[in-house]
C-alpha cells in the first residue's frame, strides 16, 4: 500500500468511519482507530462550540450537538485554520430548520463577529485629522465592514439579549430587513444596524462617490436641509465609530 | 546546524496573556501554536508583537502535514514565513504527522508508517518547508495510537535519517515518547538513547491521560513521575536545549506551571519530582 492510498483510507475512516478503509491500512492495535476518530470529531464539536455560543444558547445543548454532528458528516474540513470551519455551519442550520430562520441568522452575526476579529489591520481617521479638507471633491474610504442584508428575521434583537443576557424577545419576521454592520475598533468587534438609506451611501462611498456628490444627492432625496443635516450625522457617526479609514 | 537556545519556557495559552503582558513573568522563552496567529490582522497578531516584545518566542505549529503524500500546502506556507519574518522566532517547529490529504484536512496529528517511501516524502516536503521559510525547522515526535505493518524502521531511527538528510532539528517531546511506548510496547529509554542528540534543540514536558486501551496524549494534566523519570534520564545526554511545559486543555493558573516548570529546572539539575 502507498503512502497516498493510506493517507485516503485514513480519512475515509474518519470522515466515514468506512472500516473496509481501516482494515486495508494493516494497522496494528485496531483501538487507536478510535481514538483517531474521537479526537477527529472532539476537535470539530468544540470548534462550532467555540464559534457560535449563542446560537447555542438559543437552540439548547441537545439541539446544539445534533446539528453539529451533523454538519461534521455532511462537511469535512478543507482549510489548514480551523477559524475557516464554521464558515458553512448557517448553511447546515438553514438547511435543519428552514422555519426558524433566526437560527440561522443568530449563527451568521456570530461568524461576522469572529472573523472580523481576525480581519486585516487598517488606519482610522480621527477627528483631529479633520484639517484643510475640501470636502465636496474629497473621496473617504470605509474601513473594511461586514455588511448582513437578508435577513427576514428580529435576530439582531435575539443575539443582542441573549449576549446581555437578558429574556430574548418573541421572534418578528419582518418584511424589510434588517441591515447589521460590524466593524473593528480598536481591537473590538462592533455591531448596530444601519436603515437603508445610511448603508447605499456607505455603498456609495465605497464605490467611489466623492462626498460632495453624496451631499448632493442626499439634498435630491431628501430637500436641502434634511439632507446635509443626515450626512453631516452619518460623518460624526463614521468618525466616531472608527468608520471612515482615509479621506483622499 | 539549529543554533542552541538553552532555557525553561511555557506554551503561551490565553488564560495567561495578561500576566505575561503586565508582569515580568519568570520565563526563559514562550512557545505559540503557529496557527493561532497565522490571521490577517486584529487583537491575536497584537498580542503576539506585544509578547515578543518581551520574551523570546518560539512557533509550534500543528498544520504544515509534513507526512502528506500530496505535499504542502503553498498559502500555508506563505503565511507562516510572513509570521516568521515578523515575529523572528528562536524555533520553527511542527509534527512528524500528517492532517492534509487532496483538500481534507483532519486538524488532528495523524501518524505515518515509517517505511522508506514516508521518509522520502517527508524529506521532500521538508526540504521545502525549509526553503520557504529560509530556516531550519524542528520536528517534534508525535504520540501515536496505532502502529503500522510493515515498518522499515523504528520511529528514532525515521528522525535520525530525517535530520541528516534535510538538516532540521528535532523538537524531543518526552510525554509523547512515554505515550507511543506505552500504547505500542516498546522501551521508551531505547528510543531516548536512540535519537540523534546531537540534533535536539527543544524538550516538550506534557500530560497525559488513560483511555480505555490506551494512553492519550491530552496534555490536561500535570507532568507525569514516568514522564520526569524519562527527562531525568535523557537530559545529561543532551546538549543546551530550551525545554518547557505544554498544556493545552485543563489550564491551570500560571502559578500552578510557573512551579511545574520550576520542577523541570530542579529536575535537569539531578533533584527529580517525586510522588505527591
Amino acid at each position: 500500500m502507498t503512502l497516498l492510498s493510506m493517507q485516503r483510507d485514513m480519512r475515509a475512516w474518519l470522515v466515514h468511519e468506512d472500516e473496509a478503509a481501516a482494515a486495508r491500512m494493516g494497522a496494528r492495535a485496531h483501538a487507536g482507530f478510535g481514538v483517531y476518530q474521537n479526537n477527529y470529531r472532539a476537535q470539530l464539536v468544540a470548534c462550532l462550540e467555540s464559534s457560535f455560543p449563542r446560537t447555542r444558547a438559543w437552540m439548547g445543548d441537545e439541539a446544539f450537538l445534533n446539528a453539529a454532528a451533523l454538519h461534521i458528516d455532511r462537511v469535512p474540513p478543507s482549510s489548514w485554520t480551523l477559524d475557516a470551519y464554521p464558515h458553512n455551519f448557517p448553511t447546515t442550520l438553514s438547511a435543519l430548520y428552514p422555519d426558524d430562520p433566526e437560527i440561522e441568522e443568530i449563527a451568521q452575526i456570530e461568524l461576522a463577529l469572529e472573523q472580523m476579529f481576525v480581519a486585516a489591520d487598517g488606519t482610522i481617521v480621527a477627528v483631529d485629522d479633520l484639517q484643510d479638507i475640501d470636502w465636496d471633491r474629497a473621496s473617504l474610504r470605509i474601513a473594511h465592514t461586514i455588511e448582513l442584508v437578508d435577513f427576514r428575521t428580529n435576530a439582531f434583537a435575539l443575539w443582542s439579549a441573549i449576549a446581555a443576557g437578558d429574556q430574548p424577545p418573541t421572534v418578528e419576521h419582518r418584511k424589510v430587513s434588517d441591515i447589521i454592520l460590524v466593524w473593528r475598533q480598536d481591537g473590538q468587534c462592533r455591531i448596530r444596524t444601519i436603515d437603508q438609506t445610511e448603508f447605499q451611501a456607505l455603498r456609495a462611498l465605497r464605490a467611489g462617490t466623492r462626498f460632495g456628490d453624496l451631499c448632493s444627492d442626499a439634498a435630491i432625496l431628501f430637500g436641502q436641509e434634511r439632507g446635509t443635516a443626515l450626512v453631516g450625522q452619518w460623518l460624526g457617526k463614521w468618525l466616531a465609530d472608527g468608520l471612515i479609514a482615509a479621506i483622499d | 546546524m539549529i543554533p542552541s537556545f538553552a532555557g525553561f519556557g511555557l506554551g503561551l495559552r490565553k488564560p495567561h496573556y495578561a500576566e505575561f503582558l503586565e508582569h515580568r513573568v519568570s520565563v526563559d522563552f514562550l512557545e505559540v501554536i503557529s496557527e493561532n496567529f497565522m490571521v490577517d490582522g486584529g487583537r491575536p497578531r497584537q498580542i503576539l508583537r506585544d509578547i515578543r516584545a518581551r520574551y523570546p518566542v518560539a512557533l509550534h505549529g500543528v498544520s504544515m502535514s509534513i507526512g502528506s503524500a500530496d505535499g504542502l500546502d503553498a498559502a500555508y506556507l506563505t503565511r507562516l514565513r510572513n509570521l516568521i519574518d515578523e515575529i523572528e522566532p528562536l524555533f520553527v517547529s511542527d509534527h512528524l504527522s500528517w492532517t492534509r490529504i487532496e483538500g481534507f484536512n483532519s486538524h488532528d496529528l495523524l501518524p505515518l508508517p515509517y517505511t522508506e517511501e514516508s521518509l522520502a516524502m517527508v524529506c521532500t516536503n521538508v526540504d521545502r518547508a525549509q526553503d520557504v521559510l529560509g530556516r531550519a525547522m524542528l520536528i517534534e515526535n508525535p504520540s501515536t495510537y496505532l502502529e503500522f505493518a510493515p515498518a522499515d524502521m523504528s520511529e528514532w531511527t525515521f528522525l535520525g535519517r530525517l535530520c541528516e538528510r534535510t538538516g532540521c532539528g528535532l523538537l524531543l517531546d518526552v510525554n509523547n515518547v512515554f505515550v507511543s511506548a506505552t500504547n505500542h510496547g516498546f522501551d521508551p529509554r531505547a528510543y531516548l538513547d536512540g535519537v540523534p542528540h546531537e540534533h535536539v534543540r527543544q524538550i516538550h514536558l506534557a500530560g497525559h491521560s488513560r483511555g480505555e486501551q490506551l494512553l492519550v496524549d491530552t496534555h490536561d494534566q500535570p507532568v507525569a513521575l514516568t514522564v520526569w523519570e524519562l527527562f531525568a534520564h535523557i537530559w545529561p545526554q543532551l546538549g543546551p536545549v530550551a525545554t518547557m511545559i505544554e498544556r493545552d486543555d485543563n489550564i491551570p493558573p500560571l502559578a500552578e506551571l510557573l512551579a511545574e516548570l520550576a520542577a523541570a529546572r530542579r529536575a535537569a539539575a539531578g533533584d527529580m519530582p517525586v510522588a505527591a
